[in-house]
């Protein structure tokens, strides 16, 4: 472990720069998975392709998305705006499941009622319908969050430096300490995100906490990609 | 598109198709790995996940563990095992990571199939004088079986997009032209390895959707199923459909 003592500056610096490299693509992912979410949850028309393409494009493995992506748009796979674009694609591709699911548990009782007291839809959603659907769509998102963590290593594939490069630097130097506390930095910050998730959930939806287990877990379940 | 030209370029090439990185062989050993990994992946978790699911027991066990799994990058675990393990068992190394992130999903869609069934369904097997293995293996089997198979789609997905990064430790598979060709600056190879990648992926969900389709027992299939238990299927495959 004496690796790991005179490199903690180092530890210290590539944790940084990997929660900026996974906590845009997961505030990105979420804010465009709201409207796609209620789009396909809305018009039954348009769910089954968004549900489909999302699906599909979370189906292509991320080294593969990696290469693809700026070859089809014309960037450079180099940039860490590529690992940002493919992990952000991930990220809506579970989200928008989770925000469509998410409105469809909210009993349509409650709609009505809500639309009966005087609430215009847009009133409606966000004091009624986006609440209710919280606990769903909070479920997604430490998926999201987790998953989009720890895929995020895979970017030092394609030359974006995060704590990835302790995997391919350990693995060069044969020096187990370095993999190891890669695979530890990694596990934490994931940890420690899902937990402000988590308790950032129980603070905007107090009434979840005694209901909250089927959503969480069910989106448990649900698998990461590699 | 010039550069997706150059891609099919590339496979088509004669070279592609002979010696020690011809494609069918790439794609081989990218096949086998997975479908091995999957297999004893499958023979630990599905007894395991169909114990949680018929006794309830344990389940709360089975999601953290499948939660805190996922937090581990699979990238670094395979490299963990290879340097603990040494440099000639890196097919060994590489097989319990595929295995272990197989696990999982597998163990989700084996007891999530058993606990979407309709408590009455099994009231009903009882009643009619069924043995605890007789409602097990007659009832609880047959109605988990289409989000078991959601389970071993996700599974396969998972192992598919990681064997392409194991390319990284010399493994083969369809990943070598990507892993190889990044730092060559070959970019024709790179794109031909991705969108081959892609392309196996896409393939595999594609007949997995399938299995998934054909496992819903034909009793269940037939006429229009009232709108609750549609609702309940959509959401409980939702439950063990994932991908990678």
């Amino acid at each position: 472990m004496n690796w790991v003592a005179d490199n903690l500056g180092l530890i210290f610096d590539l944790t940084l720069v990997h929660l900026r490299q996974s906590i845009i693509p997961i505030v990105l992912g979420f804010v465009l998975s709201l409207p796609l979410g209620w789009v396909a949850w809305r018009f039954r028309l348009v769910r089954g392709p968004i549900i489909v393409l999302t699906g599909l494009l979370y189906t292509i493995p991320s080294l593969a998305l990696l290469i693809l992506l700026p070859s089809v748009a014309g960037y450079s796979a180099r940039s860490e705006a590529n690992l940002v674009i493919a992990l952000t694609i991930y990220a809506v591709a579970i989200l928008v499941r989770a925000v469509s699911d998410g409105l469809d548990s909210v009993d349509d009782d409650v709609r009505q009622a809500a639309t009966a007291t005087g609430f215009a839809a847009w009133r409606r959603f966000w004091a009624v319908e986006f609440p209710l659907a919280g606990p769903v769509i909070l479920a997604g998102l430490r998926v999201t969050a987790v998953s989009t963590i720890s895929l995020a290593t895979v970017g030092i594939l394609i030359g974006v430096t995060n704590l990835g490069y302790l995997f391919t630097n350990g693995l060069d130097r044969r020096i187990i300490a370095e993999v190891f506390a890669g695979i530890i930095a990694v596990v934490v910050i994931a940890l420690v995100i899902d937990l402000i998730l988590l308790l950032l959930g129980r603070a905007l939806m107090p009434w979840t906490r005694a209901a909250s287990k089927p959503a969480a877990a069910r989106a448990l379940a649900v698998g990461a990609p590699a | 598109m010039n550069l997706f030209a150059e891609a099919f370029a590339w496979m088509l090439a004669p070279e592609q198709w002979t010696g020690n990185y011809a494609l069918p062989k790439l794609l081989a050993e990218h096949l086998a790995l997975t479908a091995i990994s999957v297999l004893i992946a499958a023979v630990i978790a599905v007894p395991i996940g169909w114990l949680i699911g018929h006794t309830g027991k344990g389940r709360e066990i089975a999601v953290a563990v499948s939660g805190a799994a996922r937090a581990i990058p699979a990238f670094g675990l395979m490299i963990l095992l290879v340097l603990l393990l040494g440099v000639l068992r890196i097919p060994e190394a590489a097989v319990i990571t595929f295995v272990l992130l197989a696990i999982p999903s597998l163990l989700a869609g084996a007891y999530t199939g058993l606990e979407a069934i309709d408590r009455r369904i099994i009231d009903a097997a009882k009643a009619m004088g069924m043995t605890s293995w007789q409602v097990f293996w007659k009832v609880e089997v047959r109605l988990g079986l289409p989000l078991l198979v959601g389970g071993i789609r996700s599974a396969l997905l998972q192992v598919i997009a990681t064997v392409t990064i194991a390319a990284y430790v010399n493994l083969g598979g369809l990943g070598w032209p990507i892993i190889q060709g990044i730092p060559l600056q070959k970019f024709d190879q790179v794109l031909a390895g991705a969108i081959l990648v892609a392309a196996l992926a896409l393939v595999v969900d594609l007949l997995l959707a399938a299995a998934q389709h054909a496992a819903v027992p034909a009793g269940l299939r037939t006429g229009s199923a009232p709108k609750r238990r549609e609702r309940a299927r959509s959401q409980a495959s939702a439950t063990a459909t994932a991908t990678a």
